[in-house]
């Protein structure tokens, strides 16, 4: 900041200032349209929201005025609470894990351009183009002892959601089926971004192919995969549709996670809006918390 | 209670509507509660008032085939004009909730008949009191819906279509296990016996019973009547209290499990939630089960159907009196309309004419033999024991919450009962009373 005379300064102000003040306008105005869906998608309705929590709300009665805190506590105390979040968590980590390990395999297999590369990539990606609703609805036929084509391999019909353990590992599989193209579309954009000059460097040095991989690839490839790992964790934590429609949080409350819970409290049984607001609130500041950490660990070396 | 495999896709889609519109949804509940200027609907005289009014109806979709019928019956009769809105099944409660919320309720609307007492303890329903009265069939109105739509003494619901559960089995399964296909079982016993002799045919894919083990609706509907038709309660008269640790109810869960573990259950039932539990039979594969008697033409298609009452330990006969009932909403601003349609509903014309006609069973016991009963014994039967004493519609507040919902504590305490070692019946009673008590 250079330091000049008073005169100097109102001698030049006022041309610069409008033209300071039309441009930060202009700012403003490209702006506005982005923060006016903000104010009425995001903010407004978290508001709504924080408020129902803090209300007696029931789904048929309507506001009834503030109940200071009783929700939360409701919330805290609903039996289930602790089994669903122990049981989402679990659900996350073997999604992600799995669910990025294979996404990375297919990214590295159909990389590089072969006769069969088309042919490859668009297979895997085909279930993603199919919706999570009509996805769950295909293998619930296909699970079903009543209709599943796989039925004539097996003397006994398979239980694949009539055990707490089987119901997880059926859903996993559903989930790894419809989403690992997508990942590995989001993995291949990273790999197809590393330059070959940097292979060539590595293959010059005599790098051999785990090598490779593990100093130049997977460094490189970090950003990408900071943001599948960050995309899928924060969807499997707010898994609700496949499990509502192969299990319904059966068999025997195994499968129930929380933001099954903060359905049910609305529309199943309890209709207290106030309570599932309150359960809302408790996810959103733990997600919250959980994208910091993500946000802080991922970015790592790069600053 | 019931659930047809034709809202499978319907829940589906339901589910993911209401899944997105839990957040943003939410927001649109609440705001005013301004009451329509509404006329008592009993000062326009026992047949309210048809001048042409539009009036709004909302029913949930299982009734579809029923509401579809009434409405154009009374349209074709009447100068009030009543458009029908079906809505899927799952969907129902929140888009009600949702409407009462902001004072949006159509003239009428259907509620399942076990969700009635909360609804009407909510204030969703205008009071009916004095215009049933005047009803010159009152007294032969389905009594356990009546009494299902009372609160405080108020009655807000008429029964809107009846939906009964009955033991049906396959007379050509029974054949060829050497059973007489005309006899149905009289008694749990030989319930299980029968279910034991289709069994044994060894026949592939073809089991001798099923029922829904993970869903708590689908065995509120088909095991209460059981512990009913034995002489005994499933819960309190206020519905506060648990009875589901008594004798007879004991004996039901001993009788699934003993069929359980001798594997005449069919595979499917351990992780069905409700969406298929009625296909097995219709295709032929199950010998005997409790089963929803508007189901009755569908599976005549393609099974040779016997019907009869459920039984209870040493005889009796029972049904579980479910279905929808309709009520003028809180909202209405043309309750003398509305209760035009109703009391229209009542009449001969739209019980025999309509309903018996479709094969759904009629809500008004002098109307329990009529032309169309006349021609199927079965279909008399059926109307026959919805009016049986032993016949009732369970009423509580917390219903929903205590049997229907997923993971409800009914649903724990049945599948312990059968899949489990059935030591934690104290402790799952107990839970129900809970929830119910609240």
């Amino acid at each position: 900041v250079t330091v000049r005379s008073l005169p100097a300064l109102a001698a030049d102000s006022r041309p610069s200032r409008r033209r300071r003040w039309s441009s930060s306008l202009a700012g403003w105005g490209y702006a506005a349209p982005v923060a006016a869906f903000v104010l009425i998608f995001f903010v407004v309705p978290i508001g709504i929201v924080a408020r129902m929590s803090a209300s007696d709300w029931k789904l048929f009665t309507g506001d009834r005025g503030w109940n200071s805190g009783k929700n939360f506590q409701s919330a805290l105390d609903d039996r289930l609470l602790w089994p669903a979040v122990w049981f989402t968590v679990k659900y996350t980590v073997v999604t992600t894990v799995i669910l990025l390990a294979l996404a990375l395999g297919l990214a590295l297999l159909v990389q590089e351009s072969s006769r069969w590369t088309g042919f490859l990539r668009t297979s895997f990606l085909i279930p993603s183009a199919l919706g999570l609703a009509s996805a769950s609805l295909l293998f619930y036929a296909l699970y079903s002892p009543q209709s599943s084509p796989l039925l004539g391999f097996t003397d006994k019909p398979i239980s694949f959601l009539g055990t707490p353990v089987s119901a997880l590992w059926s859903t996993v599989v559903l989930i790894v089926w419809r989403y690992a193209g997508f990942y590995m579309l989001l993995l291949l954009v990273g790999l197809q971004s590393i330059s070959g000059d940097v292979y060539e460097a590595a293959r010059l040095d005599g790098a051999g192919r785990w090598q490779t991989f593990h100093r130049i690839t997977l460094p490189l490839l970090r950003p990408s995969l900071a943001l599948s790992t960050i995309l899928c964790v924060t969807g499997s934590l707010l898994a609700f549709d496949q499990f509502y429609i192969l299990t319904k949080g059966g068999p025997d409350n195994s499968t129930i996670t929380i933001v099954q819970l903060v359905y049910n409290s609305a529309f199943q049984g309890r209709n207290d809006l106030g309570r599932a607001a309150a359960l809302s609130i408790l996810v959103l500041g733990a997600l919250l918390i959980i994208n910091l950490v993500q946000f802080r660990g991922l970015r790592g070396k790069e600053d | 209670v019931r659930l047809d495999i034709s809202d499978n896709l319907r829940r589906a889609i339901a589910g993911i509507a209401v899944a997105t519109m839990t957040v943003t949804g939410l927001a649109a509940c609440g705001g005013s509660d301004d009451k329509g200027s509404t006329a008592p609907p009993a000062a326009a005289g026992v047949d309210g008032v048809d001048d042409g009014s539009q009036l709004t109806l909302w029913t949930r979709a299982p009734l579809e085939l029923q509401a579809k019928a009434l409405v154009d019956a009374y349209n074709g009769s009447h100068k009030n004009q009543v458009k029908l809105t079906i809505v899927p099944n799952d969907d129902y409660v929140s888009k009600v909730g949702a409407a009462a919320g902001s004072g949006d309720l159509p003239d009428l609307f259907a509620a399942d008949i076990v969700y009635v007492p909360n609804w009407a303890k909510s204030g969703l329903f205008a009071d009916l009191t004095d215009s049933i009265a005047k009803l010159p069939h009152a007294d032969k109105i389905n009594q356990a819906h009546l009494a299902a739509g009372t609160y405080d003494n108020k009655k807000y619901v008429l029964p809107f279509v009846l939906d009964l559960s009955v033991m049906f089995w396959n007379k050509d399964l029974y054949k060829a296990a050497g059973l007489d296909p005309e006899k149905g079982p009289t008694t749990l016993q030989e319930f299980k016996d029968q279910a034991l002799a289709v069994q044994k045919l060894k026949k592939p894919g073809v089991y001798g019973t099923f029922f829904g083990g993970n869903c708590g609706g689908c065995n509120v509907f088909t095991w209460f009547p059981m512990v009913w038709a034995s002489g005994e309660d499933v819960m309190n008269p206020e519905g506060t209290k648990s009875l589901l640790d008594g004798t007879a109810a004991k004996q039901v869960y001993s009788t699934w499990h003993d069929l359980q573990a001798a594997g005449a259950i069919a595979p499917g039932a351990k992780d069905e939630t409700g969406a298929t539990w009625v296909a097995a039979f219709q295709q032929g594969k199950i010998g005997v089960m409790p089963y929803p008697a508007t189901l009755l033409p569908t599976a005549d298609k393609t099974v040779k159907v016997g019907v009869a009452p459920i039984p209870g330990v040493n005889g009796g006969g029972s049904t579980f009196v479910g279905g929808d009932g309709i009520g003028v909403s809180k909202d209405s601003k043309k309750s003398q309309q509305a209760w035009n349609f109703l009391a229209w509903l009542m009449s001969e014309k739209a019980q025999v004419d309509v309903l018996a006609k479709n094969n759904t069973s009629v809500a008004r016991s002098d109307l329990a033999t009529n032309t169309y009963s006349a021609k199927d014994p079965r279909v008399a039967l059926i109307n026959e024991v919805a009016g049986r004493p032993d016949s009732k519609t369970p009423v509580a507040i917390n219903f929903q919450q205590a049997f229907n919902a997923p993971g409800s504590p009914w649903v724990s305490l049945f599948r312990d009962q059968v899949y489990g070692n059935g030591s934690s019946l104290q402790k799952d009673n107990e839970a129900i009373t809970q929830v119910l008590g609240q």
